[in-house]
């Protein structure tokens, strides 16, 4: 079908040329601020070549059937990264001092520090919440068969994750240093002990000498924010590698399907 | 066996067809770089992670110090009933360095271990066997009752009821002859019978096989002069 020729504009309507100077009269195809950013982009990704990894551990191929359940992996990491974050900032005012220091700049972050009773229990309350969340992620990964065979590392790597939460939950409560969490720490320091054989020298490693003693709060805040976090985000990369590594497993009630296409090879890789 | 394993038998580098190799030499150039290499590697490591694993354990090892703290004339303590006293066992960390000791004159009649120079006095340790509650020394009913699990101790601090697995610690005593005062020395555990030993976590039963399963610790005091 033949065009219709536009009507002619008036001349103050027409776009004007291009002066010599402006990039020899081209238009840009991306707006200047656009264009700097995807330029930072290629000189990054020309030197790292992070781009194909990046594609590799965002653009996956999920299998059918996937639900809410499946987020609660998701869900524990994004509770790890709100203690990592609010415990990094309480740790600016908190002071690991075992004669009434520790309780007092616990006072101090509640009651006077800018937001300081939100960030504590936002740590605090987050602390039960990844709990509950990692138990969950634990039940879900049992009961959907996703343990099973080649996923059965990432399994044991979580199951190690899930200790060393525990054991975050365990020395954190120490921290504010009341009476609360003094004789908590004294009750599960004793049960620790009743282990044959090695239980006392662990309980005498923990309390750092023979009784409760000047350098337990210290040692029980070195361990909670340096030690176990470092391993947990070591533990927390592999975890994710593998997860990225062999897929996600579909859901147990989803029949093997035969291949029909390209894109849903995975049903049948996975099920 | 392979048979590409039974081949390797000459021990000359040359023999075994390995690249790099020179006459007459049996560990290539290579190899002992990277052995060298590996090596200085793991010097270096434990050069700092040795020193810094005995920082963190070092005070498992430690021995605690024999310290007499003194809680008054000897005149305060009757053998028919318990005196409290606030006893420092950890010193320089305020409250928290603070037990509770219940003390007693010796009394004949119902206590029938064997007397020596350290138990004239009985001092008890507040500390309960079960898991480490501070017990409450409960006159009307002559016994010691923990708040946390329901244990109970008899006069004697002998296991009466509940959870405890073992009598309630005590402390030496002795009367120190120039002051004239009772003084309250190191914790020390005992087991049924009131025999010594030394001081345990509570929760660690140490009569029969308790005594080998819970071993006595690196940093306990040593015992008393004779």
């Amino acid at each position: 079908m033949p065009k219709i020729p536009a009507p002619p504009l008036p001349k103050a309507l027409q776009p004007k040329p291009k002066k010599p100077s402006e990039s020899n009269g081209q238009v840009p195809t991306h707006s200047a601020p656009l264009e700097a950013g995807i330029s930072t982009v290629d000189w990054l990704d020309e030197r790292t070549a992070l781009s194909p990894g990046l594609r590799w551990l965002m653009w996956r191929k999920v299998p059918r059937g996937v639900n809410w359940a499946y987020t609660l992996g998701s869900a524990t990491l994004f509770a790890f990264l709100n203690q990592a974050v609010t415990g990094v900032f309480l740790a600016m005012y908190y002071r690991p001092d075992v004669s009434g220091g520790a309780y007092e700049s616990v006072r101090n972050i509640n009651d006077n520090v800018f937001l300081g009773q939100f960030v504590r229990g936002m740590h605090k309350w987050g602390a039960s919440v990844m709990i509950i969340l990692i138990f969950l992620h634990m039940g879900r990964v049992f009961f959907y068969g996703a343990y099973k065979y080649p996923r059965e590392l990432t399994w044991v790597i979580g199951v190690v994750l899930l200790i060393l939460t525990l054991a975050m939950g365990f020395t954190g409560y120490l921290l504010p240093f009341d009476q609360r969490s003094y004789w908590a720490t004294v009750v599960g320091v004793n049960i620790n002990a009743g282990g044959p054989f090695i239980g006392p020298f662990l309980s005498n490693f923990l309390l750092g000498g023979a009784d409760f003693n000047a350098t337990t709060l210290s040692r029980f805040y070195s361990i909670h924010m340096l030690l176990i976090p470092g391993l947990m985000a070591a533990l927390i990369g592999a975890h994710l590698y593998l997860v990225t590594k062999l897929g996600i497993s579909a859901p147990p009630w989803l029949k093997p399907q035969p291949e029909h296409d390209g894109d849903h090879e995975i049903d049948q890789a996975e099920v | 066996m392979p048979d590409r394993y039974k081949e390797r038998k000459s021990k000359y580098t040359l023999d075994r067809g390995m690249p790099g190799a020179f006459e007459g030499e049996t560990v290539t150039r290579r190899r002992l770089m990277n052995l060298a290499a590996n090596g200085a590697g793991a010097v270096a490591v434990a050069a700092f992670a040795l020193p810094a694993l005995g920082f963190a354990i070092a005070p498992i090892f430690k021995r605690q110090q024999w310290t007499w703290q003194p809680v008054g004339p000897p005149s305060d303590f009757t053998d028919s009933d318990y005196v409290t006293k606030i006893v420092n066992l950890v010193p320089g960390i305020g409250e928290a360095g603070n037990s509770v000791a219940y003390i007693r004159k010796r009394n004949p009649a119902i206590d029938k271990e064997p007397e020596d120079q350290y138990n004239h006095f009985v001092a008890l340790s507040d500390k309960c066997m079960h898991l480490g509650c501070p017990v409450r020394y409960v006159l009307a009913a002559q016994r010691f009752i923990c708040p946390c699990h329901g244990g109970v101790y008899d006069f004697r601090g002998m296991v009466a009821g509940g959870p405890p697995v073992r009598p309630l610690d005590r402390f030496y005593t002795r009367v120190n002859e120039q002051t004239g005062l009772l003084e309250i020395g190191p914790r020390y555990s005992v087991n049924n019978e009131l025999q010594r030993f030394s001081p345990r976590f509570p929760g660690e039963p140490i009569d029969g096989i308790g005594q080998y399963l819970y071993p006595a610790q690196f940093d306990t005091s040593s015992p008393p002069p004779h």
